[in-house]
């Protein structure tokens, strides 16, 4: 399953939520049953689930383990990694990355830098396209909605490959974009090579051509307040645009079916208490839709940190370090630098970085479905229980 | 309060509707109009793409790009894609549902723990894996092998989880002839719920056919042989424009246009399934 790549999100929202639902219909069978035939079952069940157990472990978790090891070890490349020659080096990886100025540091700061603001700007673009496109294709009495949902969807199945072929012909210098914006009499740029950050850009053109002093002087592990503060550059703005573009049609169709699940009862009333139609897509749809909007926003999170693809395809002919992401980052540091033990710590790095924003998902979400299911799985034990004693 | 004449609520519908066709034609042309840019331009010369980039009609058509692309490899890559992406859906499909339908069905110490397992397993970032994978096959000495490059991908829990929850959905009560006819676990899997799966099972075959088509990231780091080269990595060697020679959109666009065909096809002939697995995630 490819979660990178934004034609992935859609799998990933259709396994998440599907693990949001939790059957409660049937009770467990409890002990007691012929013991045989459970006994076959144990063993059926095991039979039946070795083959995904083995592949997780051999493709997951042993080389998550190698990845951990590798991330401690000073290993080049040359022979295995589990060879005499391989030495343990501690934490030393992590430090060139965190703790010691240098270039490893400087790097990796810039990538999360590029993909702060990549993160900052693709989900709530994505998010409110989507929904924008979920609610005029869930109009009733609608000509060609067939027609408008398959067209945004569309980009979604697409290869990541082919989007970024279209998007780096659409935004090239002699490109669709520059064509429209020489028709407005302006002269659009080079998209693709453009490495300053846009509040840089814009501060230029309102005549702040140096850095102030108090912004250029202080320093956050590594660089400047002045280029944190940069904004993503030109061509990450292409990116962003991509990125927008191909996702909001998978989330838009979460959209349209939350949308399908308000009752249209509740809608009529609102016409009939004369609600316009903006009060009631701000008192009534956005607040029923609220569950999902955290959903397409979490899952918008994760991904978005897991920009790979993109990069890659135009990483190597662009030499452009504003479009560098993390994860493109730990590629390059391994396969190109041959500087294993960093990049593989670059990895963790950024899984950390992950993990703690799926576990800020799984508390935003918390109140919806856990507690809710937990109250209902409690009290259809408890009448479980009354029942059986009644029959007792 | 209820004074609200009717005539107002008419006249919001009228400029309501009108302000939807117009954002619905907008935003169709913004979705649209890329892929109509792109079948036109793989049939123009380097010079006519450049000169006319918000033209899609070319003026003069040509098939350069086609020809050009028959001598990169393409047919090779094609059919690399094909066998990588019919065998991972092959066994994606099979052992998701296998794996399934125990965790849906048969009782056995442990499947709750497995079951917790499988969910923490989907949420391990695919994108970290990429040095972990490369480092497994290497130490393996399966690197730059067809195995290297399908095996890894067969792994699924997100497909385990999907036929999980449709085995749930059906009744157990009708394996229970099968039971009473003394039939296993396996043959009453295999011929009484395997086949009342269908939409599951179609839903998992398009997006494990769709998602395995389109990896970029496992055959970048699974291969660097060029004949082994899938058509996403093929293609790529194309983006960074390693041939050379002008900006040769054309080309690309033509290679990005092929490599679509097969999944657009499958896309318009089971959508409604690829669409309503996407609602499935928030259906109740």
């Amino acid at each position: 399953m490819s979660v990178d790549s934004p034609a992935g999100a859609g799998n990933v929202a259709a396994a998440q939520g599907a693990g949001r639902v939790r059957p409660l219909g049937r009770p467990r069978r409890s002990g007691g049953g012929g013991g045989g035939i459970r006994g076959r079952e144990g063993i059926a069940g095991w039979i039946f689930t070795t083959p995904v157990i083995v592949l997780i472990v051999m493709f997951l978790a042993v080389p998550i383990l190698m990845a951990l090891w590798v991330s401690f070890s000073n290993w080049t490349g040359i022979g295995s990694p589990f060879s005499g020659d391989v030495k343990f080096v501690g934490v030393r990886n992590y430090k060139f990355l965190l703790g010691e100025d240098g270039l490893s540091r400087q790097n990796l700061m810039q990538s999360l830098r590029n993909n702060f603001y990549y993160v900052l700007l693709v989900v709530p673009l994505q998010t409110s396209l989507a929904l924008f496109l979920a609610v005029i294709v869930s109009r009733r009495r609608l000509v060609g909605r067939g027609f408008f949902r398959t067209a945004f969807y569309f980009p979604s199945v697409t290869s990541s490959v082919a989007i970024v072929i279209i998007f780096q012909f659409l935004f090239s210098g002699s490109g669709a974009i520059n064509a429209i914006i020489s028709a407005l009499g302006k002269h659009g740029p080079d998209w693709l090579s453009e490495q300053q950050g846009l509040v840089h850009v814009v501060l230029d053109r309102l005549g702040v051509h140096t850095a102030p002093a108090w912004l250029a002087n202080h320093y956050v592990l590594g660089q400047s307040w002045w280029e944190w503060l940069a904004g993503p550059s030109g061509a990450m703005v292409v990116l962003i645009l991509l990125a927008v573009w191909t996702t909001a049609g998978t989330f838009m169709l979460l959209f349209v079916a939350a949308l399908q699940n308000i009752p249209s009862e509740i809608e009529e009333a609102a016409i009939t208490d004369g609600a316009s139609s903006w009060q009631r897509f701000r008192m009534i749809t956005l607040p029923m839709l609220r569950p999902t909007l955290l959903l397409v926003l979490t899952l918008g999170l994760i991904s978005t940190w897991q920009t790979f693809d993109a990069q890659y395809l135009l990483g190597g002919a662009l030499a452009n370090p504003s479009i560098v992401t993390p994860a493109y980052l730990s590629y390059t540091t391994s396969f190109s630098n041959q500087q294993w033990g960093q990049g593989a710590a670059i990895s963790f790095i950024l899984f950390v970085i992950i993990i703690v924003l799926a576990a800020f998902q799984r508390w935003v979400l918390r109140d919806r479905d856990d507690e809710l299911l937990k109250r209902q799985e409690r009290r259809q034990a408890k009448e479980m229980r009354a029942a059986r004693k009644a029959s007792a | 309060m209820n004074h609200h004449p009717s005539y107002r609520v008419g006249q919001t519908r009228w400029s309501v509707t009108i302000a939807t066709y117009v954002a619905l034609v907008v935003a169709s042309t913004i979705y649209v109009y890329p892929f109509l840019i792109q079948l036109g331009t793989s049939f123009k010369t380097d010079e006519d793409a450049t000169a006319h980039p918000l033209n899609p009609l070319p003026q003069t058509w040509t098939t350069n790009a086609f020809h050009e692309l028959a001598q990169v490899d393409f047919p090779r890559w094609f059919l690399n894609s094909v066998v990588v992406a019919v065998l991972v859906t092959v066994g994606r499909v099979f052992f998701d549902s296998l794996a399934g339908y125990a965790l849906a069905r048969l009782h056995f110490r442990g499947r709750s723990a497995l079951f917790g397992a499988i969910v923490a397993v989907m949420a391990v970032p695919s994108v970290v894996l990429l040095i972990p994978k490369f480092l497994v096959l290497n130490q393996l000495g399966i690197y730059n092998t067809y195995t290297g490059m399908i095996v890894p991908l067969v792994t699924d829990a997100a497909g385990v989880f999907i036929m999980k929850q449709f085995f749930e959905s059906i009744p157990p009560s009708v394996e229970e002839a099968a039971h009473i006819d003394g039939a296993g676990p396996f043959r009453t899997f295999w011929s009484v719920t395997l086949p009342m799966s269908r939409p599951a099972l179609i839903t998992l075959t398009i997006l494990s056919f769709q998602g395995s088509w389109n990896e970029l990231a496992h055959f970048v780091v699974s291969r660097d042989k060029p004949s082994l080269n899938t058509l996403t990595s093929g293609v790529a060697t194309l983006v960074s424009g390693t041939l050379g020679k002008g900006n040769e959109f054309p080309l690309k666009l033509a290679a990005a246009l092929l490599m679509t065909i097969p999944v657009a096809v499958l896309f318009f002939i089971f959508q409604r399934y690829i669409m309503r697995s996407a609602e499935g995630a928030v259906k109740e």
